[in-house]
C-alpha cells in the first residue's frame, strides 16, 4: 500500500501511542478512510463500527494523557471475524439465521484485545459459520481479494485476511477449523497463525467444530502476529479445553534465527495436487532456511493424506450438533409455522445457506445409528493415526514445511459449484487441526500469476517458539512480497 | 439379585395363569449444589422465571461449559454409597430438538459414566442392582397456554430456563424389582441414600426426584424378559405404585387375549388411573451421541476419591443393621426408626441401658414429632427403666415422654411433678374387686363363653379401673388381674 498508514505495524503503532507520540485517534482515521474508500468494492466487513472505534480511540488518548499505559496494543486498530462475540454489536457468522442477534457478552479474545488497548474497527465477512474456503458462502455476498478483486480472498476468514491485506486494519483475528486462517492469509499475502489447540480461549467464538476450532491472528508481519498472539493466548477458566499455562513469549524469540533448527519438508504435501509454482516456492523457502543455518530434510507423514476425508466427517458431525441451537426459539431468525417443529424447520430452511445445510446433513448422517461407527468412528481412528505420524515426524524435526494452499487465489465462482474441488483447497492445512498442533502461513513470493504464495510452517503442540523463529526467517528471506495495488490504479 | 418370592407373583383372575412382573426404575435426582452443572447460575427452585440464566445455560452462540466440581463430588459420593465403581468418565451430547433445551442437545454421560455396578439393599433384605448412576444437565420447563396444557394445541408456550443446566444424577436400576410395593420401597430407600449423602434434597413434589418405571411381565418361571413399556409422569410414590399395578394388569390382559406388547413410552394419567401411549420406540429419536468436545475427560485422582470416601456418612442400610443388632431384631423392624432419623437416639438409649423393645416401641409410636431427635438418650433410657420397674404405667410413660420432647427435662422430674407413681398391687386388686362387685351383670357376661363379648368387656373394665384410679393403674396389669379373677370364678 502506498497510503501513509499502510506500512505502520501494530508494534510501531502501540509504541508510538504508549509514548504519547501519536494519538490513537490520529492512528485510526486513515484506516477508517481506507475502509470508506475501498470496502464497498472488497466487502471485507459485514459491519464497520467507526463511531464506536472513534469513541474508544478518544478514550484511550484520554488515558494516555492521564499518564496511564493502555497496554501492548495501545491504539492498534483491529478487525474481528464476525463469528467472535462482541457485546451489544451484531455477530452474524454471515448467516441469515443470526439476524438481529446482539451477544450480551464479549468473547475472551475480544475482552483481552480491548484490555490491551486495541480498537475494533468492525466485524469481517466469512463463509457462513466458517464453512468454506473462499468467503463466497456468505449470506451477505463474497469478499474480494485486494490483490485481484476478481479472485477470492480464501476462507473462511476471507474478510479478516482481505482487511489486513487492503490496509483496513494492521491486524485482525480469524478462526481456523481446517485452514480458515492460514489459507486466506496465503491467498491475500499476509501472515496468519493457527495456534496450538487450547492455547487461545474459544469462549465467545461461535462454534463450527469444537474439537478443531482455534482463534488466531492475521498481520502484515510475523512480529505483529506474535504480539497479537501473546495478548490473546493464555489460560481461560471459561474454556475447559484451554491449556492451563500462561501465554508464551513470542516477540522476544524472533531475532534468535534458525541456527540448529531441524526443518522437514512434508513429502506427501508437496507433490501431486500442488501447483508447480507453489511447490517451487516451498523448495526455495527450504533452501533459504538452510542458508540461514537450519538443517533441512524430507519428512514423511503418510496419514496426512487421509486428513481431508476424516475432517469432512468429524467437522460436519460436530457442526450438526453445534448448529442445532439455531431453531428460531430464542434468538435470530424465526419463520412462524403451525407447530413448534414446523417453526424450527421453516426457520432453519430459510436461515441457513446451502453449504451449511450440506454439512449439517453430512454430519447428521455420519453420527446416525447404524452408520456412526463406519463414518464418525472410523474418522476418529484416522485422526489418531495422523497424530501418530506427526509425532513420529517431530521426533526427527523441530518444524515441518509445506504449501499453505495448493494454488494461489482462484477466480470468484470458479469452484463454487463443485464442493469437492473446494474442499481440496484445505488438504495441506486440515491435518494440523485434526492433531491439535500449531501452524502458520508466511507470505513467500508470488506464483506465476503474480499472486501471493504462502508457505506453511507446522510445529508440534506448544511449538510456537520454533515455529515463529522459522516464520521470521522466512519473512526475512521472502522474495519481494507482492505489493497491493494502490487504490485507484489499474490492475497490472 | 432378583427376588422371586411367591408372594409377588400375580395370578390372573380370568385364566388362573401365574405371571411375574419385572420392574426396573430410572430415577433422576437433582444434585444439591449451589450453582448449575456448567455455569455459575444459582441452582435454586421456585425463583422468578428466567432470572437464573447466563450465556452458558441459555446455550448462546459461543458459550462453553465448565464442569461444577461439587456436582462431581456429590455424584461420586452417591456412587460410593451405592457400592458402585467410580470410573474415569466423559460427557457426551444427546442430540434432539426440543424448545426447552437451549442447545438442542443435552450434555449427559453416555458410554463412560462416572458410576457403574452398584447395589441398593432394601429394608426387607432384598437387593436391587444399580447399572449406573451418571451425571447430566436438566432441561428448562415449558408452560403451554390454552389447548389443555399440551404443546400440540397450545395457543402459545412459555419457557423458563432457570432449571436448564441444573445438575442431575440419573440412577439406572436393574430390572430386579418384582412388585409395586418393592418399587416404592426402592425409591424410598434411594431417597434415604440421597438425603444421607447430601447428594440431593430428593423432593418428588418439587421435581428434584423423578421416577420412570420400565415394566414388563412374563409367565412365572420364565427367565426371558418380556417387552417393556416405560412409564413416565410419576409424581409420587402413590402414582408409582398405582401405575405399575395398572400397567402389569394391562400387559397381562393383552397377552392373555393373544395380543403382543408394543415397546413404547406411556404416560401415567393420575386422574384417569391409567397409562396412555406416548412415543413408540420404532419412531423414537436417534440421539446421535458423540463425546462432548467442549469438555475434557473427568479423571478423579486417588486423593479426591479418598476424600469422597472419608466424607461418606453412615447409610440407611448400615444404620438399620447397627440398630437391629443392638436391639436383637431384624433390620426390617427398624426401617421406620432409620427413615425418621431417630435410629441414633434409639441406639444411644439402648446403649445407655434402656430395654430395647420398649425403646423401639416408644420411638416408633410415640416420637413421630418435631424435636424428637434432640431428646437426651439417657432420659429415654431412664424412662423405659421406670416403666419396666413398674414405677410408671404405659399411659403415664407416654405422657412423660411427650413432656420430655422439647423441654430437655428428665422423666423423673416430670413424673414427680405430675404426681405419677405406679399403684401397688394391693391397691389395684382392691380397685378391681370393687368394680366386679359393682357390675355383676357385666362380670357374668365377661366370665361367659362368648369370646367377642369378653373382648369388648375387657375394654370396659380396664376403662372403669383407669377412671377409678385416675389413670394411675397399668392397663396391662389390670387385664392380667381381670383374667386371673375370671379363671378363678370359672373354676
Ligand atoms: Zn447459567
Amino acid at each position: 500500500m502506498s497510503t501513509s498508514h499502510g506500512t505502520a505495524t501494530a508494534v510501531d503503532i502501540a509504541a508510538a501511542v504508549r509514548a504519547g507520540e501519536r494519538s490513537a485517534v490520529e492512528v485510526l482515521e486513515p484506516y477508517l478512510a481506507a475502509i470508506e474508500a475501498r470496502d464497498a468494492e472488497l466487502h471485507a466487513f459485514n459491519l464497520v463500527t467507526a463511531d464506536e472505534a472513534r469513541d474508544a480511540a478518544a478514550a484511550l488518548d484520554r488515558r494516555v494523557a492521564a499518564g496511564e499505559d493502555p497496554g501492548p496494543l495501545a491504539g492498534v486498530p483491529v478487525a474481528l471475524k464476525d463469528n467472535l462475540c462482541t457485546r451489544g454489536v451484531p455477530t452474524t457468522c454471515s448467516s441469515r439465521i443470526l439476524e438481529g442477534w446482539r451477544p450480551p457478552y464479549d468473547a475472551t479474545v475480544v475482552a483481552r484485545l480491548t484490555a490491551a488497548g486495541a480498537v475494533s474497527v468492525g466485524k469481517t465477512n466469512l463463509d457462513e459459520f466458517a464453512m468454506g474456503s473462499s468467503t463466497e458462502n456468505s449470506a451477505f455476498g463474497p469478499t474480494r481479494n485486494p490483490h485481484d478483486p476478481t479472485r477470492v480472498p480464501g476462507g473462511s476468514s476471507g474478510g479478516s485476511a482481505a482487511a489486513v491485506a487492503a490496509g483496513f486494519a494492521p491486524v485482525a483475528l480469524g478462526s481456523d477449523t481446517g485452514g480458515s486462517i492460514r489459507q486466506p492469509a496465503a491467498l491475500c499475502g499476509v501472515v496468519g497463525v493457527k495456534p496450538t489447540y487450547g492455547l487461545v480461549s474459544r469462549y465467545g467464538l461461535v462454534a463450527f467444530a469444537s474439537s478443531l476450532d482455534q482463534i488466531g491472528p492475521f498481520a502484515t508481519t510475523v512480529r505483529d502476529a506474535a504480539l497479537l498472539l501473546e495478548v490473546i493466548a493464555g489460560h481461560d477458566p471459561c474454556d475447559s479445553t484451554s491449556i492451563p499455562q500462561p501465554a508464551p513469549g513470542l516477540v522476544d524469540v524472533l531475532d534468535r534465527g534458525v541456527e540448529g533448527l531441524r526443518v522437514g519438508v512434508i513429502a506427501e504435501l508437496t507433490g501431486e495436487g500442488i501447483a508447480p509454482d507453489v511447490a517451487r516456492r516451498v523448495t526455495e523457502a527450504a533452501e533459504a532456511l538452510e542458508r540461514a543455518g537450519a538443517t533441512v530434510g524430507e519428512a514423511s507423514v503418510p496419514a496426512a493424506a487421509l486428513g481431508l476425508s476424516a475432517y469432512y466427517l468429524i467437522a460436519p458431525a460436530e457442526a450438526s450438533s453445534n448448529l442445532a441451537r439455531y431453531d428460531g426459539v430464542r434468538y435470530g431468525l424465526r419463520v412462524d409455522a403451525r407447530t413448534t417443529g414446523e417453526m424450527m424447520e421453516a426457520s432453519r430452511t430459510a436461515g441457513f445457506g446451502d453449504e451449511v445445510k450440506r454439512r449439517i446433513m453430512l454430519g447428521t448422517y455420519a453420527l446416525s445409528a447404524g452408520y456412526r461407527d463406519a463414518y464418525y468412528g472410523k474418522a476418529l481412528r484416522v485422526r489418531t493415526l495422523i497424530a501418530r505420524d506427526f509425532a513420529a515426524a517431530y521426533e526427527r524435526f523441530d518444524v515441518l514445511l509445506s504449501p499453505t494452499s495448493p494454488t494461489t487465489a482462484f477466480p470468484i465462482g470458479d469452484k463454487a459449484a463443485d464442493p469437492l474441488s473446494m474442499y481440496l483447497n484445505d488438504v495441506c492445512t486440515i491435518p494440523t487441526n485434526l492433531v491439535g498442533d500449531a501452524a502458520m502461513s508466511v507470505p513467500f513470493g508470488t506464483g506465476d500469476d503474480g499472486l501471493p504464495v504462502g508457505v506453511q510452517v507446522l510445529a508440534p503442540a506448544l511449538g510456537e517458539v520454533p515455529m515463529f523463529r522459522v516464520g521470521a526467517a522466512l519473512e526475512a528471506a521472502a522474495p519481494g512480497a507482492a505489493a497491493v495495488r494502490p487504490d485507484g490504479e489499474e490492475q497490472p | 439379585m432378583s427376588v422371586t418370592d411367591d408372594s409377588v407373583l400375580v395370578t390372573s383372575p380370568t385364566t388362573g395363569a401365574v405371571w411375574e412382573v419385572v420392574i426396573g426404575l430410572e430415577v433422576h435426582a437433582e444434585l444439591h449444589t449451589a450453582t448449575k452443572l456448567f455455569c455459575a447460575c444459582p441452582n435454586s427452585f421456585g425463583d422468578e422465571p428466567n432470572t437464573n440464566v447466563c450465556p452458558v445455560c441459555l446455550g448462546l452462540p459461543g458459550s462453553l461449559p465448565v464442569l461444577n466440581r461439587r456436582a462431581v463430588e456429590l455424584a461420586m459420593r452417591l456412587g460410593r454409597a451405592l457400592g458402585c465403581t467410580v470410573n474415569d468418565s466423559t460427557f457426551a451430547r444427546k442430540n434432539y430438538f426440543y424448545p426447552d433445551m437451549p442447545k438442542d442437545y443435552q450434555v449427559s454421560q453416555y458410554d463412560e459414566p462416572v458410576n457403574t455396578d452398584g447395589v441398593l439393599e432394601l429394608p426387607d433384605g432384598s437387593r436391587v442392582g444399580i447399572e449406573r448412576a451418571h451425571m447430566e444437565e436438566d432441561t428448562g420447563k415449558n408452560t403451554h397456554a390454552g389447548g389443555g396444557g399440551r404443546i400440540h394445541d397450545a395457543d402459545y408456550s412459555l419457557i423458563d430456563y432457570n432449571r436448564a443446566g441444573v445438575p442431575l444424577v440419573e440412577i439406572v436400576g436393574r430390572p430386579d424389582i418384582r412388585s409395586a410395593e418393592q418399587a416404592k420401597a426402592y425409591v424410598e430407600e434411594l431417597r434415604g441414600v440421597l438425603l444421607a449423602t447430601g447428594a440431593s434434597d430428593a423432593k418428588m413434589e418439587e421435581g428434584s426426584l423423578r421416577v420412570d418405571a420400565n415394566v414388563s411381565v412374563r409367565p412365572a418361571g420364565s427367565t426371558e424378559l418380556g417387552t417393556r413399556c416405560e412409564i413416565k409422569n410419576l409424581n409420587s410414590l402413590r402414582s408409582l405404585g398405582r401405575a405399575i399395578d395398572y400397567e402389569a394388569r394391562r400387559q397381562i390382559d393383552l397377552l392373555e387375549s393373544g395380543e403382543r406388547i408394543r415397546q413404547e413410552t406411556r404416560h401415567w394419567d393420575e386422574e384417569g388411573g391409567r397409562t396412555r401411549p406416548g412415543r413408540s420406540k420404532e419412531e423414537a429419536e436417534d440421539y446421535r451421541y458423540f463425546q462432548e468436545p467442549d469438555l475434557v475427560p473427568l479423571e478423579p485422582d486417588a486423593d479426591w476419591l479418598a476424600a469422597v470416601d472419608a466424607s461418606l456418612p453412615a447409610l440407611p442400610a448400615q444404620r438399620r443393621a447397627r440398630l437391629a443388632a443392638a436391639a436383637g431384631v431384624a433390620p426390617g423392624d427398624v426401617a421406620l426408626h432409620v427413615a425418621r432419623g431417630l435410629d441414633g437416639l434409639a441406639l444411644a438409649a439402648i446403649e445407655a441401658g434402656g430395654d430395647p423393645s420398649r425403646v423401639l416401641n416408644h420411638v416408633e409410636h410415640n416420637l413421630a414429632v418435631e424435636g424428637a431427635e434432640a431428646l437426651d438418650p439417657t432420659h429415654l433410657a431412664e424412662l423405659v427403666r421406670l416403666e419396666a420397674d413398674g414405677a410408671l404405667t404405659a399411659t403415664q410413660a407416654k405422657t412423660v415422654l411427650a413432656n420430655m420432647v422439647g423441654s430437655g427435662r428428665s422423666p423423673g422430674d416430670i413424673a414427680a411433678e405430675r404426681g405419677f407413681e405406679a399403684m401397688d398391687t394391693g391397691a389395684l386388686e382392691a380397685a378391681v374387686d370393687e368394680l366386679i362387685a359393682a357390675k355383676p351383670d357385666e362380670w357374668a357376661e365377661f366370665c361367659g363363653d362368648d369370646e367377642r363379648k369378653r373382648g369388648k368387656l375387657t375394654g370396659f373394665f380396664v376403662g372403669q379401673v383407669m377412671k377409678a384410679t385416675k389413670g394411675q393403674a397399668d392397663g396391662k396389669a389390670v387385664t392380667a388381674l381381670l383374667d386371673a379373677r375370671r379363671d378363678a370364678a370359672r373354676g
